[in-house]
């Protein structure tokens, strides 16, 4: 296939059950197709569950994905998003150093803020859309980040 | 009523109607069993191997039409069953498999005859439940019904904890299923419908590609009506054999790998595809940028991921194929039936061409011939099952179809043994009707155990074993693809079928000439009892014509016109 692979956002809801994960990601890993980013948590007040997919894949590829959710007896709804608003977090941990509030700064303009300071490591919190959390690891690379951890996107129709 | 789950599970069965089990008791279902020797609403069929008896429930329920059912218990038990499971998924035959699992304090201790069963079955059924408490049994059974038996079919797979089947608590069947995230689609878009028979009115060489899909709908009737108004021709799909009658003017063959000259040029030179209940399966479309390169697509699916999968669909309409034929039976009037005259005789010259056929060789049986006497001798009193291979594809081609559920077969996973089991399935569904399993002397050796369920339970299948003393299939794409290198798949070291059938209480034939198989055959319906007839065939016969894996329809090996034996 020539057909150009995109990245696509799915939001997925499910009830709430044992072993949907489990349906969903047999899924994709028996058809061959790409988890980028997976995140699932309970909707409140409900018997539902939400998950956030980010893949990738031709059109055709995207077609199927949505269409196979679809099938999977207890998938109430699947929306392949085109016009969202998409966020995610990482948290960072630093060694102390003098650039405490270097690192601050940075983490101001990406809506985040260091939110733990212990004896000889501070934390680091920001959330923003994908592409510019990023574009934030790749800066504070030079204040050599002893750990990284990303949430995954979570996105909601506009 | 308070009852235990395993009374529930009986009272469950009873209440959906079912009047056979296939299944195989151990530990873990030991509850179950129990309550089956109590009751007497349903007879229980005693395969000896759980692959039997997945591969036994659906021969049945493919020929009758109904949900069958299997039981079997825990570990190993399961895993036996689980080619039967995938065998149904992928065919879209509608199952409801229970097992037994060990008791939940003991689930993930690796305890005895302990597997994570649903974790297994989650990617070859069609939905599977694990229950944790038997005030869910009825619940949950009634929805593995529903789910197997709606939308596009397909196997469900329900995992009892012994505890679960001895807890007693409530039990309602009569609630109504109420499944808020299942709803299939069953009725088409009246917009598309329109548009398709606008397209239909407007092509000149259309094709109808009928799949199996028609079969699980019950629209074999409805879609003969629309072949007949609409004049247009048809090819039918393994799975599909039987939709329209063998001899109907407008069955232009099957297609595919092993399909005729004809159809697969039909397909080719096709402006107009109607896909109705076919998948485009690979083994059908061949190199799919090359598979009705210059057609249309109205693709009529009850599958919403079966429509654009591999062939982009003009017309999409998802729903129930009968009732889309209905819909188009009503808009047909639009269509000229005459118009298409021309396009008819062109189907018949490729067909003149090179017809489907095979060349008789005067010291040894061939295999088509075998088909084709069991077709001439029992027609439509018999049904057909068959195991996978040469053979497989020889019935397809060669038997005379006249209706609906008279083939069984294992078309989409390709399961050798799948055949005897069937077809005691198949026995046990129709039993007014001969039934018969073209099988290999590979592939009869896959579960010629049944040969017992076959003696016991007096279900007289007879499996007609044409033996070339080799793995057929694979021995004819060494011959054609790898420089004749035959890697194990020489038989010649076999067992002795008569006496391997005799000694199970079976009859047994050995048969060398055509004469010594009609009368086996005669002998073997009148006997009523479970038989093997050996026929000794050509050695080296290929199944023709032949689209090489991954070639284009129109580019087929075909039968040589005189053969060299």
């Amino acid at each position: 296939m020539t057909e150009n692979s995109e990245r696509r956002v799915i939001s997925v809801i499910v009830i709430n059950e044992a072993s949907v994960l489990s349906r969903i990601t047999d899924l994709f890993s028996g058809r061959g197709y790409n988890i980028t980013s997976l995140t699932v948590a309970p909707i409140p007040e409900s018997k539902y569950s939400r998950l956030t997919i980010v893949t990738s894949g031709s059109v055709r590829v995207i077609e199927q994905i949505t269409k196979q959710l679809h099938k999977l007896i207890p998938i109430l709804r699947v929306y392949e998003h085109a016009d969202l608003v998409e966020k995610e977090m990482a948290l960072v941990k630093f060694p102390i150093s003098d650039n405490i509030s270097d690192i601050n700064t940075l983490c101001e303009a990406y809506n985040g803020k260091i939110v733990n300071v212990g004896e000889n490591v501070i934390i680091a919190m920001v959330a923003d859309e994908p592409k510019r959390v990023e574009n934030f690891l790749r800066v504070i690379k030079r204040y050599n980040p002893k750990e990284i951890v990303r949430s995954g996107a979570v996105a909601l129709e506009r | 009523m308070q009852i235990s789950g395993a009374q529930m599970v009986i009272e469950a069965l009873i209440a959906e109607g079912v009047d056979t089990v296939f299944g195989y008791p151990g530990g873990a279902i030991m509850n179950v069993y129990d309550e089956i020797y109590k009751q007497n609403n349903f007879q229980h069929i005693l395969n000896r191997h759980e692959q039997a008896s997945v591969h036994a429930a659906e021969g049945y329920a493919k020929a009758s039409g109904k949900v069958g059912v299997a039981m079997i218990t825990s570990g190993p038990g399961f895993t036996n069953a689980v080619t039967g499971l995938a065998d149904a998924y992928m065919d879209s035959i509608p199952l409801v498999v229970i097992s037994g699992q060990v008791p939940m304090s003991l689930i993930g201790t690796d305890a005895f005859q302990e597997i994570d069963a649903v974790g297994i079955s989650r990617s070859c059924t069609k939905h599977n439940y694990l229950v944790t408490d038997a005030a869910d049994l009825a619940r949950v059974l009634k929805e593995a019904f529903y789910i197997a038996r709606t939308g596009r079919p397909g196997p469900v797979h329900v995992d009892i904890p012994k505890d679960v089947t001895a807890q007693i608590a409530e039990f309602d069947y009569s609630k109504p299923v109420e499944l808020e995230t299942y709803k299939p689609h069953t009725k088409g878009n009246p917009r598309q419908i329109k548009k398709a028979i606008e397209a239909i009115a407007n092509s000149k060489r259309p094709v109808f590609y009928l799949g199996g899909g028609i079969i699980n709908a019950n629209a074999a009737y409805e879609v003969r009506d629309l072949v007949h108004k609409t004049g247009i021709p048809a090819v039918e799909t393994f799975m599909a054999r039987g939709v329209l009658a063998h001899d109907d003017a407008l069955l232009i063959g099957m297609l595919g790998m092993h399909g005729s000259y004809a159809s697969n040029m039909a397909m080719s030179e096709t402006d107009l595809v109607i896909a109705l209940g076919a998948r485009f399966d690979d083994r059908v479309t061949g190199k799919l940028s090359e598979f009705a390169k210059n057609a249309a697509v109205i693709h009529v699916d009850i599958d919403p991921a079966s429509i654009s999968k591999l062939v982009n669909a003009d017309y999409p309409i998802v729903g129930d194929v009968k009732n889309v034929v209905n819909e188009l039976l009503e808009l047909c009037s639009k269509i000229d039936a005459t118009k298409y005259e021309l396009w008819r005789e062109t189907i018949n010259n490729f067909n003149e061409l090179h017809p489907l056929t095979f060349h008789e060789d005067s010291e040894r049986i061939k295999p088509q011939w075998v088909v084709k006497r069991v077709g001439e001798l029992l027609g439509d009193d018999a049904n057909i099952s068959t195991d996978v291979g040469q053979h497989q594809m020889w019935a397809g081609q060669f038997y005379p179809f006249s209706r609906p559920r008279q083939f069984i077969s294992s078309g989409g996973l390709g399961t050798m043994g799948f055949g005897f089991p069937a077809a005691i399935g198949v026995k046990a569904a129709t039993p007014n009707k001969t039934s018969i399993n073209f099988t290999g002397d590979g592939s009869i050796l896959m579960n010629c155990q049944e040969l017992m369920t076959a003696v016991e339970k007096k279900l007289p299948v007879i499996n007609i074993i044409l033996n070339n003393n080799y793995l057929g299939m694979v021995r004819q794409w060494q011959t054609l693809f790898y420089d004749k290198r035959h890697s194990e798949t020489d038989l010649t070291v076999q067992p002795d079928f008569v006496k391997l059938s005799e000694a199970f209480g079976g009859i047994g034939y050995r048969v060398h000439t055509k004469e010594e198989f009609d009368a086996a055959l005669k002998d073997a319906v009148e006997k009523d009892v479970v038989a093997f007839i050996e026929v000794i065939v050509h050695r080296l016969e290929n199944v023709m014509p032949m689209v090489p894996s991954g070639g284009s329809l129109f580019n087929m090996m075909l039968l040589e016109k005189k053969e060299t034996k």
